[in-house]
């Protein structure tokens, strides 16, 4: 019954695929599971737009939407009905044709990166061997859009926003993939789904999740921080910024396209959230071995939407950063601290097991952290702006 | 230390969202349609016109002197006299306004009418959903549109009202006592004429500013 349960959904995969002639089963089987993903996580989008909407009102003691329905929870099928009625705006000097495919380039990179993460016990669509770098080629892929975007609009705000997207996402890649290498160190293999099983064993009833070592802990704050960058969340919301840029590289964009850039940001969230969760938190394992028994998809959906709870509490609480302050950020604190990592990695794996290695991984982090805050931020030479003008 | 005020930051923001369901003090949100705030006394928007009594047409304070309609600097008051003379509320013979528009459209809430009337007649309102499908005429309000009785004045405006009624049942006495003592006077003047004849003219102008103070700025506004 417990493994019925777990594997409901493959269950009924196969069943549904087994009604078909023999030759037709492979492409049907692929066409179930991605009609599955197109259609689970635009839901879940639907949701989470909602719970940031209410979750942000509450954090700034307010009520959030209430008006549509009760408790305003009808109310994303209220603004998917406005998205869709609006009037589709194309800007007369445009480039026409990439205007209308970068919002589309944009959805169809983020749904492909759902292709590779395991959402469950043998619940992934393709069992690549080298998934993860898969899902960062891909995912690399989305500067594309954001810049086709910011071009074809021919308007500054929006070319200005594209700038400081890609300069933003192709500095934040670096210390996203240094930190994922960690994994793949000890892991000794690129595949998501390996890696999953890998974390997923037990001691004294506790998992063997990477984050709970010193250097996974280490590498899942920088994953974190690198991953709210890399789908410019706030506090590095910069490329939109909308007190300095109207929206950024969507300004030009209104009705149905800016549906698809807002899901397409959503969908971001989600893909490196299941990505996360996979490298760092077990992805699909139960977090105490007594609670084997609840389904696996629960375990991973659970994660992804708890990821997605603490970004909605970061973008409720922290000020967007200033460009320099972010460049630097990057260059100058995530990047070293992810590198550094690598070579912790390198110890915990060389160090054995005992507890030499939990003490020296730990110190080793804990001492460049500490350095980093005393040295490597602080900014003495920063005083008061003098101003000098024309005379 | 790095990152602390990071988490003074969450932990503020983690407070404000769970404290929002516990107290409700921490909503300060005023759901509009349904509850609105009460507005303070001193609130004002669009003028209307002051009744005594009952019956809004027969009890209009407004005599149609037309002393607002030429102060409002946005002129959005039009006055129409009337031809004839009804009696006002306390029963003396008055022109009324045949026609008192005001264009809410134009109308800049200054007060100036309000300020200049000699009559008490033109007071501020306190409704603010005037919101309407027609431009036009659903902002030109009328005669019977702006007529609001004594009643509704002390309710939005208690202690304003309060002070205009005793000014106004001052006068009142003081009119009484001056018509009185004039009519005395003419039935004095009017035996004494009887003695002597010639001062007859003289006599009668007392017993027109007995009317006063009611008619005085009437002629003033011609």
């Amino acid at each position: 019954m417990v493994s019925t349960l777990d594997q409901i959904f493959v269950l009924l995969k196969h069943w549904l695929v087994g009604l078909l002639p023999s030759v037709l089963q492979p492409a049907a089987g692929v066409l179930l599971s991605v009609v599955a993903i197109v259609c689970v996580f635009p839901a879940l989008f639907a949701l989470t737009v909602l719970l940031e909407r209410k979750g942000l009102g509450r954090m700034q003691n307010r009520l959030g939407p209430n008006r549509v329905g009760p408790f305003g929870i009808l109310q994303p099928i209220a603004d998917a009905i406005k998205s869709l009625t609006k009037e589709d705006i194309v800007p007369l000097r445009a480039d026409a044709l990439i205007h209308f495919l970068a919002p589309l380039v944009l959805v169809v990179a983020v749904f492909l990166e759902f292709a590779v993460v395991p959402m469950g016990r043998n619940m992934v669509l393709v069992d690549m061997d080298a998934s993860l770098l898969f899902f960062f080629s891909i995912g690399a892929s989305t500067e594309l859009s954001v810049f086709m975007a910011g071009w074809s609009s021919r308007n500054k705000y929006s070319l200005m926003g594209a700038m400081r997207a890609v300069a933003q996402m192709i500095s934040y890649e670096v210390p996203l993939l240094m930190s994922s290498v960690a994994v793949v160190m000890i892991t000794g293999s690129l595949s998501l789904v390996k890696i999953v099983e890998a974390q997923n064993q037990y001691t004294y009833g506790l998992p063997h999740w990477n984050i709970f070592t010193p250097w996974g802990c280490a590498g899942f704050v920088m994953f974190a921080i690198a991953a709210t960058a890399e789908t410019n969340r706030s506090p590095f919301d910069l490329p939109e910024g909308e007190s300095e840029l109207v929206a950024g590289y969507f300004t030009e964009y209104s009705g149905f396209k800016f549906a698809l850039f807002f899901l397409g940001e959503y969908l971001g969230m989600f893909s490196i959230s299941g990505l996360g969760t996979a490298l760092f938190l077990g992805g699909w394992s139960a977090p105490f071995s007594f609670l084997w028994w609840v389904p696996s998809w629960i375990w991973f959906f659970g994660k992804v939407m708890l990821s997605i709870c603490v970004l909605i509490w970061v973008r409720g609480t922290l000020p967007r950063l200033r460009q320099d302050q972010l460049m630097n950020f990057a260059w100058k604190f995530v990047l070293p601290m992810t590198l550094l990592n690598l070579v912790d990695v390198a110890l915990w794996r060389f160090l054995g097991e005992g507890w030499l290695r939990w003490v020296v991984c730990s110190a080793v982090m804990l001492v460049a952290y500490v350095a980093a805050a005393l040295t490597g931020l602080r900014r003495d030479h920063i005083g008061p702006r003098s101003y000098r003008y024309a005379e | 230390m790095l990152g602390e005020g990071i988490l003074k930051g969450l932990a503020e923001t983690a407070r404000n969202a769970v404290g929002s369901f516990v107290s409700k003090d921490r909503l300060t949100t005023v759901e509009y349609p349904e509850e609105r705030l009460p507005l303070p006394e001193a609130s004002r928007n669009f003028p209307f016109l002051v009744y005594d009594g009952t019956d809004w047409e027969k009890g209009l304070r407004c005599v149609a002197c037309q002393i607002c309609e030429k102060e409002c600097p946005p002129k959005c008051i039009y006055i129409d006299k009337s031809k004839d003379k009804k009696p006002d509320a306390f029963g003396r013979p008055q022109i009324y306004p045949a026609k008192f528009d005001i264009d809410i459209s134009v109308c800049m809430s200054c007060q100036i009418c309000v300020e200049v009337c000699p009559f008490e007649a033109i007071k501020m309102d306190t409704q603010y959903e005037l919101s309407t499908d027609d431009r036009f005429g659903g902002l030109l309000l009328d005669r019977k549109e702006l007529a609001k009785s004594n009643e509704y004045y002390h309710q939005i405006h208690p202690t304003e009202a309060s002070e205009v009624d005793a000014k106004l049942a001052a006068e009142k006495v003081k009119a009484d006592a001056k018509a009185k003592a004039a009519a005395g006077a003419a039935a004095a003047k009017a035996a004494a004429a009887a003695a002597a004849p010639k001062p007859a003219e003289a006599a009668a102008k007392p017993v027109v500013l007995a009317d006063a103070p009611a008619a005085k700025p009437q002629g003033e506004g011609d």
